[in-house]
């Protein structure tokens, strides 16, 4: 379940540093972000706005807004190195190996072509196939994320599809050429209550059918708790942990993974306010030296103003990236 | 879909009595055309015989009715200077004029969005900075000194096309000449499509850049993009076909400015179209001739938007309401 270290990671990312080039000095969005995704396995990334989830998202994929570059670190597919290939290269990968679904089902579709154009034209990209042939795959896939009729409605524009509907054709769009990965990109965050759950659902099932592993961003730690093998916990840009879900949730190591936790309203809470964390996370241009958290920690000490902590091994699987855990106190 | 067209063309027929309207106030209002027609040495009696026979004495309800069913019918009376029927003179110069603009409308649309989308796929190369330089010429300067210096540089100095005219033309069935049958012809129309569609063309390539610009951002080319399809597929697939819906809007309506506003162009190389002919008109008050122009630049307008509206439907699916598949 959990990847494990004996089965080679699909996606490895190692030390990974995305900066803006600004007018004012360079702003290190992501710092030194490490973290692997096993064959076949979820892995949930959580952390506030402008934590750097997107982006490392979208680092993995190339798809970095200028002027945002990847300025140090490297990522792995299968041990290949892709984050230095040439554009066409790496758009081979995009759509082929590595699958992207959006946030908002309502703009991601190109409003002026069917989704039978859009579907078509993405699996005769990358797959040698007929029209026919690539037409007769989209349907059975329109109707394996189910979309009823899906024979009958792949000729319909997107317009004439209602937002849950539009997010399960952006799935089949994104794993219509069988990706290896899938990142998902705050999947459900623009759809009603009411469908989120069964886009997971449908998301989840349709990957593990396929041994596709995905990378699911969100800030919804209950969606995560549901849904990943394991998840990594951003914060300012840095890994502040990553684990098995189960070991994270319960035994939360870092304050800042207790914070977010005790913000999760449970059934059995008494309490009439949930847990918030003071302050805010801090802008990019001003992220304070040691850690980055230590403004808000309420188990702050000397060494956490002075000394950054790197990611060390907490328990097995399990690893933290705070000086309690360094000194055995957690 | 039909109902859509039936309330255009009834709108249409709004504008066109509402045009109608202000040419038949050309006649009431600009001068006498008793004393325009008979000049001085007429008697009084004499005047008012043709003024009651030519119905100017009818109420001015019964008169713009006649004006209205007379048009309808393509009768715009006899021009008072050159003593022809209008509709005649203004067939025998249409086929000029709307060449030219044919022409020079191909041009604009063809180099706007060639450039247009040029400039917006390489945003920070010295090409685009050039173009971008120089079709703020194209925007700044005014049309006729822009023929003007092609004249000079073109006829005058190089000597390799004709200044003036429109060259020989072939004429093809009873009204229609053309001047794209002949080298000289050919040859003639390049000077003035060039002045007439220079700024319409800058006009396009700005619209088409910024609206390339704003579809490049979008979610779905993003997602596109994600999806491993091809620059090629997604600017020119993607990118380009929902740059289109504004873009079409808008040349459409040039391609009206610029059959309307030849006049310009054609009084500067002399290009015997209905632009110059109104010009003269103009001169002289011939005002049949003013009163059935400014039907008929209104009829191309109307034309000209009715087709843009059904171009819309053409590309955008969103427009072509079904509404039993709509909303689940």
């Amino acid at each position: 379940m959990t990847g494990g270290d004996m089965q080679e990671p699909l996606l490895t990312v190692r030390d990974l540093v995305v900066e803006f080039p600004m007018r004012r000095g360079t702003l290190r969005a992501l710092d030194q972000v490490s973290f692997d995704i096993a064959p076949g396995e979820v892995l949930g990334m959580v952390g506030e706005s402008g934590a750097g989830k997107s982006l490392t998202g979208a680092s993995i994929i190339g798809l970095l807004e200028p002027p945002g570059r990847i300025a140090g670190g490297e990522i792995r597919l299968r041990g290949e190195r892709i984050d230095n290939l040439p554009p066409e290269a790496m758009r081979r990968i995009r759509g082929r190996r590595i699958g992207m679904v959006f946030q908002d089902p309502l703009t991601s579709l190109n409003p002026l072509y069917t989704v039978a154009q859009q579907l078509i034209q993405t699996i005769r990209t990358h797959m040698d196939v007929s029209e026919a042939e690539a037409r007769k795959r989209a349907v059975a896939l329109l109707d394996r994320v189910g979309i009823p009729a899906a024979a009958r409605r792949i000729d319909d524009y997107p317009h004439h599809f209602s937002g849950g509907m539009r997010q399960r054709v952006v799935i089949a769009l994104a794993l219509c050429a069988e990706p290896e990965l899938v990142i998902a990109d705050e999947p459900t965050t623009a759809l009603d209550v009411s469908v989120q759950a069964q886009i997971i659902d449908v998301l989840k099932e349709i990957c593990a059918e396929r041994g596709a592993s995905v990378m699911l961003i969100t800030h919804d730690m209950g969606v995560i708790a549901e849904t990943a093998d394991r998840v990594a916990v951003l914060y300012a840009g840095r890994v502040a942990e990553i684990g098995p879900v189960r070991d994270v949730i319960q035994h939360a190591r870092h304050p800042y993974t207790r914070g977010l936790m005790g913000a999760i309203p449970t059934l059995e809470q008494t309490s009439d306010r949930l847990v918030q964390i003071p302050g805010a996370m801090p802008r990019l241009n001003a992220i304070p030296k040691g850690c980055a958290f230590n403004p808000r920690c309420e188990q702050v000490f000397e060494r956490c103003y002075s000394e950054r902590p790197s990611l060390r091994q907490a328990a097995p699987n399990h690893q933290v990236a705070c000086w309690l855990t360094e000194e055995g106190s957690a | 879909m039909l109902a859509f067209i039936l309330r255009r063309v009834l709108q249409s027929l709004v504008v066109m009595l509402v045009v109608a309207l202000v040419s038949f106030a050309l006649f009431r209002y600009v001068g006498d055309p008793i004393s325009t027609m008979m000049g001085q040495e007429a008697t009084i009696a004499d005047r008012e015989a043709l003024r009651e026979r030519l119905g100017l004495n009818d109420p001015f309800v019964v008169q713009f009715f006649n004006f209205v069913t007379r048009a309808a019918q393509g009768d715009f009376g006899i021009s008072y200077r050159l003593q022809q029927p209008v509709m005649e003179l203004i067939l025998s110069r249409l086929p000029a004029t709307l060449e030219l603009a044919l022409v020079s409308g191909v041009l604009a649309f063809v180099f706007g969005v060639g450039f247009g989308v040029y400039t917006a796929l390489n945003r920070r190369g010295w090409m685009s900075g050039a173009i971008m330089s120089v079709s703020l010429i194209g925007v700044s300067l005014p049309t006729f000194l822009i023929g003007v210096l092609l004249i000079w540089l073109f006829a005058v100095e190089l000597q390799w096309l004709p200044s003036f005219g429109r060259g020989d033309v072939v004429a093809l069935g009873d009204w229609w000449t053309t001047g794209f049958l002949t080298t000289s012809g050919r040859a003639s129309l390049i000077l003035p499509a060039i002045t007439l569609g220079l700024y319409q063309m800058t006009l396009i390539m700005r619209l088409v850049r910024a609206e390339m610009l704003e579809v490049l951002r979008t979610d779905y080319i993003k997602f596109a993009r994600a999806r491993g399809l091809s620059n090629r597929a997604i600017h020119f697939g993607h990118a380009l076909k929902n740059t289109m819906v504004p873009v079409i809007t808008i040349t459409g309506l040039q391609l009206g400015a610029i059959i309307a506003f030849a006049i310009i162009t054609e009084t500067v190389f002399q290009w015997p179209g209905v632009g110059a002919l109104f010009i003269n008109s103009v001169r002289f008050v011939d005002v049949p001739v003013m009163a059935a122009y400014l039907m008929l630049i209104a009829v191309i307008f109307v034309v000209i938007n009715l087709i843009v509206d059904l171009l819309y439907y053409a590309v955008d699916p969103r427009l072509r309401v079904d509404r039993a598949g709509a909303g689940h």
